[in-house]
């Protein structure tokens, strides 16, 4: 067996992921500035022909983001956390190593794919799965691959017990292989038509009221294993690496995990409230969606209680605040949730823009910033340089903070406001606004809401420009930093 | 206490994969057979709505409008019946949406005529002037893809059964046949009815507009 320090880790695979993160980045947020500022000036949805409009941009920006960025963001972070919490080099099997190269080129050809076939409007509709039917069957390759290598790896590993990151890896695979498969089951016509129409076109093998469960079983649950799943195992290695703090407790860590687990799939219901799914299903979701709040603030408050005595990092390191403040947004944003799935409270929020505000605070908030964060503290590792700069990590921080800000800010305005229009009546009991009314009174949140995106762009570049000048010209370290990650 | 279990990978994926399966199970399945009946004399979308329907997902309504009212007196105040399951049996996808940028469009077919439809499309703020919706004048110009919607016509036919007649068959003579003989003349009602004489030039040459059977599949929707 080898020795711990001897063991030279391989991180080719890791480099390439990091690039792809930053491009999908800047891609998929720039897509989603122009599409908030089309709802605040309509005239820039005629910028590209049919293919500029905000409707057919709309799906470009959450795919982008999602299985661009995020997912760009999560393997990174697993090809660089796993092997070392393994105790295993992926370079130690040549056939492992090749298949994460397929898995790359895949996953390449993929994300063009999707990019072309979203933007000529070939969709099969479904929020976060509109890919098609053979883009669907690429994907469940590249997710076959990332578990053959997520296995090889365990079964090659020198330390035995799986660290709690692991944990979450896992269950991230699991639960979108069972998810995806099943949502989108779909009937290609091309095999039943007698070889007419369009050959990429399918239908839903479900319709209807049943369509919609099983869509929200997913989308919502998309939302669990790729934004907080992953995210998770993410928090779980890099934040006591970088602080070099022991996780604060082995048994809410065990908790939080097997409650996640649990509950999670059972909150789908709470996107369907006042529809036509049976009451109650609604409330099975209005109720372990308020459950929810228990491991998701278990996660978190472990997380926070790492920092216990060590809270002068805060100050002193960019990446800390950007993993508390990731902590603390996670919070947030597992405790809005919960209240919007209050039927009650539902019957306001749903339709309205309180739901891209809560969907953006997530994200922006905890997502991003986690991903951020862990490839800064992996870039030192994997290039042996110091991060270029700290002060525009800083700087980063508080421009994308403040975006954060007036996004959910402004969208909580926006959100109650429609929700309360819509349903306001005069003396008489009529209603009082005609549905653009309360489109017009929405401008100005609009108009913050695309600033606060602009900002978080602005955030972006800078992690871009960052990391590129990390990698090529930060000063070079003689041997591997433990904890704190060195920045100029 | 689960330290074995963290040294069993194997075991430790089957116990994660049965608590997170659990849930759909039990959410899913038992109201499966019943929420896919359709209600007393619904019937199935003709071709041409069809087509209608693969517009609006094209140009992705759904980021915009709903096709869901919720059983609240504003709600049916402002769109009118409120949703009920069986209406959406023959939905593939459906076509709910969650946001509502724009009013719900469950049954617009009820309260708007075609040519409103097009002059909206054409230009939304010479029909409703603070409108912040795009212009859809693409959709004047592109022609439908009827043969696809013809195609998914077929294949619920045989894979769902959902209840087409014998026009609906295999094959590209048979959908030539039915485009000459059912498709077309009804294209041509929903051209006349938008009052637009280049559309309608268009559909008598045997053209069909993406904006005809969009409205045709809007028109639908009561």
């Amino acid at each position: 067996m080898q020795s711990n320090a001897a063991l030279e880790y391989d991180y080719d695979i890791v480099k390439l992921y990091m690039w792809t993160t930053v491009i999908f980045g800047i891609v998929g947020m720039t897509i989603g500035v122009l599409i908030a500022s089309q709802l605040a000036f309509p005239e820039l949805n005629y910028l590209f022909g049919e293919y500029g409009t905000f409707s057919r941009l709309r799906p470009l920006h959450t795919n982008v983001v999602i299985y661009g960025f995020t997912v760009s963001g999560i393997l990174l972070s697993f090809y660089y956390s796993a092997p070392r919490v393994l105790k295993v080099s992926l370079g130690e099997s040549p056939l492992l190593k090749k298949l994460a190269y397929l898995q790359f080129g895949l996953y390449l050809i993929a994300a063009t794919g999707m990019v072309i076939s979203e933007l000529m409007g070939i969709t099969a509709s479904k929020e976060y799965a509109q890919m098609e039917w053979p883009l669907d069957i690429l994907i469940v390759v590249i997710w076959v691959l990332w578990g053959v290598i997520m296995f090889g790896l365990i079964g090659m590993r020198r330390e035995k017990a799986l660290y709690i990151s692991l944990w979450y890896y896992i269950a991230c695979f699991l639960g979108v292989a069972m998810l995806y498969l099943f949502n989108n089951m779909e009937v290609p016509t091309i095999f039943f038509s007698g070889g007419i129409g369009a050959w990429y076109h399918s239908v839903s093998m479900y319709a209807g009221t049943n369509d919609a469960l099983v869509q929200w079983w997913w989308g919502h649950n998309a939302v669990a294993f790729v934004f907080t799943v992953p995210i998770i195992a993410i928090i779980y290695y890099f934040l006591p690496k970088e602080s070099g703090q022991a996780v604060y407790s082995y048994k809410l860590s065990l908790l939080s995990f097997w409650g996640l687990m649990f509950v999670y799939l059972w909150a789908g219901g709470h996107h369907l409230l006042w529809s036509t799914v049976p009451d109650w299903m609604q409330t099975m979701g209005s109720v372990f969606s308020v459950v929810l709040i228990l491991p998701s603030w278990g996660s978190a408050i472990n997380m926070l209680l790492t920092m216990k005595g060590e809270w002068n990092q805060l100050t002193e390191n960019p990446l800390i605040k950007f993993m508390v403040l990731a902590s603390t947004f996670y919070m947030l944003s597992t405790l809005e949730g919960p209240i919007q799935a209050v039927k009650s409270v539902n019957a306001i929020a749903h339709f309205t823009d309180w739901i891209p505000g809560h969907v953006h605070d997530g994200v922006l908030g905890w997502v991003a910033f986690m991903i951020f964060a862990a490839a800064m503290h992996s870039a030192t590792r994997v290039f042996k340089r110091e991060i270029y700069s700290k002060s525009l990590l800083e700087a980063q921080f508080w421009i994308q903070t403040t975006g954060v800000v007036l996004y959910f800010t402004s969208m909580w305005i926006a959100g109650i406001t429609q929700g309360m229009m819509w349903r306001a009546v005069d003396e008489y009991g009529n209603l009082m606004y005609s549905f653009i009314d309360t489109v017009s009174v929405l401008h100005p949140y609009y108009t913050i809401r695309a600033v606060g995106g602009l900002l978080y762009l602005v955030g972006m570049f800078m992690f871009a420009f960052n990391l590129y000048k990390t990698a090529t010209a930060g000063r070079k370290l003689e041997k591997e930093p433990q904890f704190r990650s060195p920045m100029a | 206490m689960f330290h074995w279990l963290e040294k069993n990978p194997f075991l430790f994926s089957v116990g994660v994969f049965i608590v997170i399966a659990f849930a759909g199970l039990i959410e899913i399945l038992p109201n499966f057979a019943e929420a896919a009946r359709p209600i007393k004399g619904l019937k199935p979308y003709t071709v041409l709505q069809l087509a209608g329907k693969e517009v609006y997902k094209k140009d992705n309504c759904i980021a915009c409008h709903s096709q869901l009212i919720r059983p609240f007196k504003a709600e049916t105040d402002r769109y009118g019946q409120y949703s009920l399951s069986g209406e959406y049996a023959y939905d593939r996808p459906f076509l709910w949406g969650s946001k509502r940028t724009g009013p719900d469009l469950h049954r617009v077919g009820n309260y708007r005529t075609p040519d409103w439809h097009a002059n909206h499309m054409w230009n939304p703020k010479s029909v409703v002037p603070d409108s912040i919706m795009p212009a859809y004048k693409h959709q004047f110009k592109n022609i439908a893809d009827t043969e696809t919607a013809y195609a998914e016509a077929v294949t619920v036919k045989k894979v769902f059964n959902t209840p087409y007649g014998p026009e609906i068959a295999p094959g590209k003579a048979a959908y030539e046949k039915y485009y000459k003989s059912i498709l077309l003349p009804e294209a041509m009602k929903i051209a006349k009815a938008m009052k637009n004489k280049d559309v309608e030039a268009m559909v008598k040459q045997g053209k069909v507009p993406e904006i005809v059977a969009l409205i045709a599949y809007l028109e639908k929707l009561k």
